[in-house]
């Protein structure tokens, strides 16, 4: 059977969400291409006039926009944000981010709900960006959430899965795809995450900060696909005590 | 006077749309909410700007 990632009743065969802040519009297409991405994040910001250049033109056709509500500091500016993002005529997914804390840019889980079930309401496909807490998991999931996205660690710290057992607790509790977003900086830590049975994994800074994007972004999309192999495959067992021999050990020297 | 995207534009009596191109952009680029309603991208060039109204036009950026 074919190993699909399904959100608002789509299929992508991807399993690495591209961000696409912090580095340059003409990196966008490597990026996606390196990474095999069939899904961007983008944001929306007041139209300036100090430049026009439209980040649509650099993002190969074909590729799954997904408008996040960064700056809102409430439910009700998460949807207004999504609202706009939907008029901007880019399809209906939207990724929920909605922070009061500005210093490590914690989601606030609590607006996270009310915002879902809004736009949930009014036929968005809704991804929200969360802290990993199962209780405010299932709400999502009651609120009409598309899938769940725990954080690994603060955004844009590239510090890895800080909160490992949190989100493994979501991956055998909740019945969406959990999607590790933020805070993963490596490949090994996106390929773990995978192992653990995420969905997908989203990255943005761990890209954008690197020596050579494209070439970062081929390594993590490696990653995801080892990991997500992995975890298809059903990893060896792990023994607390002891050692157990790989091959049958002869007995002809102790006879 | 206008509030557009935070500043001061002399804008009354200017079509949404007309207002778009002004500050530098296509309408097929950016969404434009008035008094935090949205105005449809089929109305904008119907719809005229009054005196007093507060208007953000926003757009895609990079983002994770």
């Amino acid at each position: 059977m074919e190993d699909t990632l399904k959100l608002g009743g789509r299929e992508f065969h991807a399993r690495f969400i591209l961000g696409s802040g912090k580095y340059s519009l003409s990196l966008i297409e490597a990026a996606v291409q390196y990474a095999g991405a069939e899904i961007i994040t983008l944001a929306v910001r007041r139209a300036n006039t100090q430049e026009h250049e439209n980040i649509l033109d650099y993002i190969p056709k074909g590729v799954t926009l997904l408008p996040n509500t960064s700056g809102a500091r409430n439910a009700q500016e998460a949807v207004r944000i999504a609202r706009l993002a939907r008029e901007l005529g880019c399809g209906d997914f939207v990724k929920i981010e909605i922070m009061r804390d500005t210093k490590y840019l914690l989601p606030d889980n609590a607006e996270t709900i009310k915002a879902t079930e809004i736009l949930a309401k009014e036929g968005f496909v809704v991804m929200p960006y969360m802290y990993p807490d199962l209780n405010a998991a299932r709400d999502l999931v009651n609120a009409g959430a598309a899938s769940v996205m725990p954080l690994a660690a603060p955004i844009g710290s590239n510090k890895g899965l800080a909160t490992r057992d949190f989100i493994q607790i979501l991956i055998d509790e909740i019945d969406l795809p959990v999607i590790v977003d933020a805070g993963i900086g490596r490949p090994s830590q996106a390929c773990e995450a995978m192992e653990m049975g995420a969905a997908a994994v989203m990255c943005n800074t761990a890209l954008a900060t690197a020596g050579d994007l494209p070439a970062m972004a081929e390594a993590f999309r490696k990653a995801v696909e080892a990991g997500r192999s992995a975890y298809l495959s059903g990893l060896g067992r792990v023994l607390e005590r002891g050692g157990a021999p790989s091959d049958t050990l002869t007995g002809f020297l102790h006879d | 006077m206008v509030t557009v995207n935070g500043k001061p534009v002399d804008a009354a009596g200017m079509t949404a749309a007309a207002l778009v191109e002004a500050q530098g952009y296509a309408c097929a680029q950016v969404a434009v909410e008035r008094n935090e309603e949205i105005i449809p991208k089929a109305e904008l060039g119907s719809t005229v700007i009054q005196d007093g109204d507060v208007v953000e036009i926003v757009r895609f950026v990079g983002g994770g």
